[in-house]
């Protein structure tokens, strides 16, 4: 087990003109699982692949624990991965899949047999040893990739949208049991994903990536909670996290918004110094609280549509002319046309520069 | 405001006679097609096979019955006489032998040079790798008549020819850019995660084409290796024109062809066809999926 630590990387796929990924520092520690999150074509990918000794950065310097491997080939760096595809050996059997890498390093038979069957017993591939990866499902499949990958005792373990190619259902009790093994096992753990809710759900950390950078890197609870910009809040949380454009106002000690059309919510203090400023103010659809009474704090919205999902309702409004999603209890229902006030409280709101969508307030 | 008062689920209704009879005529069509294409599968086979029937019909006949009139399309007399007329004629022997070895040998070359060169082009981008391509099949493009006499010059201040070798040299150089072709979309086709898990499992490069690759193209490999072997095999041009004693067994057939007995026309071609199907069906195996599972 080791800490990775990733300096300055920059990768230019050859033919191409933008960078795949822009001097893009991160540190990974000792039994850290961190998540690489981002769209695609973000360089998540990259940065795991040139991890992995895969694709070999243009600049910059890959360490893990104490040894630069920022060139070694992929077999010398004493990492395992779990691929997209599953990349199984078809040709294989199940039991000479997961011992693969044993065997390239000369590990004693009984040795690989005792631990293809520790593997298999936690991964509840017993029953299948035998047989060949086409006669798996693909969850078998993967559960064979990931064995081979957790045999090897290596010092990292890399995860390249491993459940992205299994149905939602099997997603979701794989995602609970990776989660498990790899806090039973306690290697140092990254791992590529597009989905924000594997993100928030395995991550010890979450690196949100966009274009080639890291926008933000923080644990799951505080990337959901306190985007760095625009583009985090939106790409995390479903529904996207609710912006709203308008113009910071106030006089004396007081600092308000105006959003149009004669609503305003209160800004905190330290916005004082943007005054007559557009501004966009972020929130969250469950951080907004709903009511039918007009209230004098809250602010007037008409419902536009109205989506029962079963543990909540969604309510899409139009609040002074901008669109505004609320997630409401379960119980509350309303029709299109309906009349509501919505309480966003200060605490909820995140401020951002319309221009650059960086974060007004440092979080 | 909706009400929200459950309504009891509907019961299903009896009365099915609303439903339309089930139309039975899609069913009908896609039996008349299923029959159409089995029918069009039996005239292909017959088309391909009925010829090499008869062939061998005619190489087991006697020559009393070769020379009857109306032909019985059924075996009548089993005799072996023509066809071991044939072989034990001058040079044949020795030509199919040549021919053998040279199918084996142009086999051998053509992958052991191919084989690498349609990796390199499945999975590198390289400068000129178009052009390269292009540039293969142009091997192609010149008659074998054109390249024969300045190839027979060569060899002749070479010193190698009317050899085996020289004939490999000739059949391998002509067979390369189908191979080259072939096993590059082969090598497509073996998914490069598979290569590059088995990389970071402790394979080098080499150890992971080995390991991996290498098995998992095996039919396709087989497949082009087929290809060549048949196209050495039934290459008659540039054998007769760069031998003279060591004649591969076509060359040798068509050469002795115009003074020969009926007879030994059937049992020469007889004899041309049988190895090239058993080599097929050799390999047919390799082209089969191997692990039950579709590759490709």
């Amino acid at each position: 087990m080791a800490e990775v630590r990733m300096r300055n990387l920059v990768k230019t796929y050859p033919g191409g003109s933008v960078r795949a990924t822009d001097e893009v520092s991160l540190d990974v520690a000792d039994g850290e699982f961190m998540v690489l999150l981002g769209p695609s074509g973000c360089g998540k990918t990259t940065l795991l692949r040139m991890v992995a000794g895969l694709e070999l950065p243009d600049e910059g310097q890959v360490v893990i624990g104490s040894r630069d491997v920022t060139y070694l080939p992929p077999r010398d760096r004493n990492l395992s991965m779990v691929f997209q595809s599953y990349a199984v050996f078809p040709h294989k059997r199940v039991r000479p899949n997961i011992g693969f890498g044993l065997r390239m390093r000369g590990v004693d038979r009984a040795e690989i047999d005792r631990k293809i069957d520790w593997a298999a017993e936690l991964l509840q591939l017993t029953p299948y040893l035998d047989r060949y990866p086409s006669q798996l499902s693909g969850g078998q499949r993967q559960r064979v990739a990931v064995a081979r990958a957790i045999v090897m005792d290596a010092d990292v373990l890399l995860m390249d949208e491993p459940l992205s190619n299994l149905d939602a259902l099997l997603r979701l009790s794989f995602r609970a049991e990776l989660k498990r093994l790899v806090g039973e096992i306690g290697t140092t753990t990254i791992y590529v994903t597009h989905d924000q809710v594997e993100a928030l759900s395995l991550g010890d950390r979450v690196a949100v990536m966009r274009e080639g950078r890291i926008v933000q890197c923080d644990n799951p609870i505080r990337v959901y909670d306190v985007p760095a910009s625009e583009f985090v809040g939106g790409f995390l949380g479903n529904p996207p996290m609710n912006f709203l454009s308008g113009t910071l106002a106030g006089t004396n000690g007081a600092v308000q918004v105006d959003l149009g059309a004669e609503e305003s919510l209160p800004a905190p203090a330290q916005l004082a110094q943007f005054r007559g400023k557009p501004v966009r103010v972020g929130v969250r659809a469950e951080a907004i609280g709903v009511s039918r009474e007009p209230r004098e704090d809250a602010a007037r919205c008409v419902v536009e549509v109205f989506e029962p999902l079963g543990a909540s309702v969604l309510i899409t409004a139009d609040l002074a002319g901008q669109r505004i999603k609320v997630q409401a209890p379960a119980s509350f229902r309303a029709e299109p046309g309906d009349e509501l006030w919505l309480v966003l409280a200060q605490d909820s709101l995140r401020w951002y520069d319309p221009d650059s969508g960086v974060a007004l307030i440092a979080a | 405001m909706s009400t929200l008062v459950t309504q009891p689920a509907a019961a299903p209704r009896p009365e099915a006679a609303e439903l339309p009879p089930v139309d039975l005529a899609p069913l009908r069509r896609r039996r008349r097609r299923r029959a159409l294409l089995q029918l069009a599968c039996i005239a292909v086979t017959f088309f391909m096979g009925f010829p090499i029937y008869l062939i061998t019909l005619a190489a087991f006949s006697s020559r009393r019955t070769l020379n009857e009139f109306p032909k019985s399309l059924l075996p009548k007399e089993i005799s072996t006489d023509t066809m071991s007329a044939f072989l034990s004629s001058t040079g044949v022997v020795p030509a199919f032998l040549n021919s053998i070895v040279i199918g084996l040998g142009t086999l051998v070359l053509a992958l052991l040079v191919g084989a690498p060169a349609g990796y390199a082009i499945a999975r590198y981008f390289f400068r000129g790798r178009d052009p390269y391509q292009l540039f293969l099949l142009l091997t192609r493009a010149l008659p074998i008549v054109v390249l024969a006499v300045p190839l027979s010059q060569l060899f002749l201040t070479a010193g190698i020819y009317d050899t085996v070798p020289a004939v490999v040299l000739v059949h391998a150089a002509l067979s390369l850019p189908t191979t080259i072709l072939i096993t590059a979309s082969v090598f497509i086709a073996v998914p490069r995660d598979v290569e590059e898990a088995a990389q970071l499992f402790g394979c080098t490069r080499l150890a992971a084409f080995r390991r991996v690759v290498l098995p998992l193209a095996l039919p396709g490999v087989a497949a082009s290796a087929i290809f060549t072997f048949v196209l050495s095999w039934n290459e008659v041009l540039a054998a007769a024109v760069l031998t003279l004693n060591n004649r591969t067994l076509p060359a040798q057939v068509l050469v002795s062809l115009s003074d020969s007995p009926i007879a030994y026309r059937f049992a020469g071609g007889f004899a041309l066809v049988v190895p090239a199907l058993l080599f097929i069906l050799l390999m047919r195996r390799y082209l089969l999926n191997m692990w039950g599972s579709t590759l490709r």
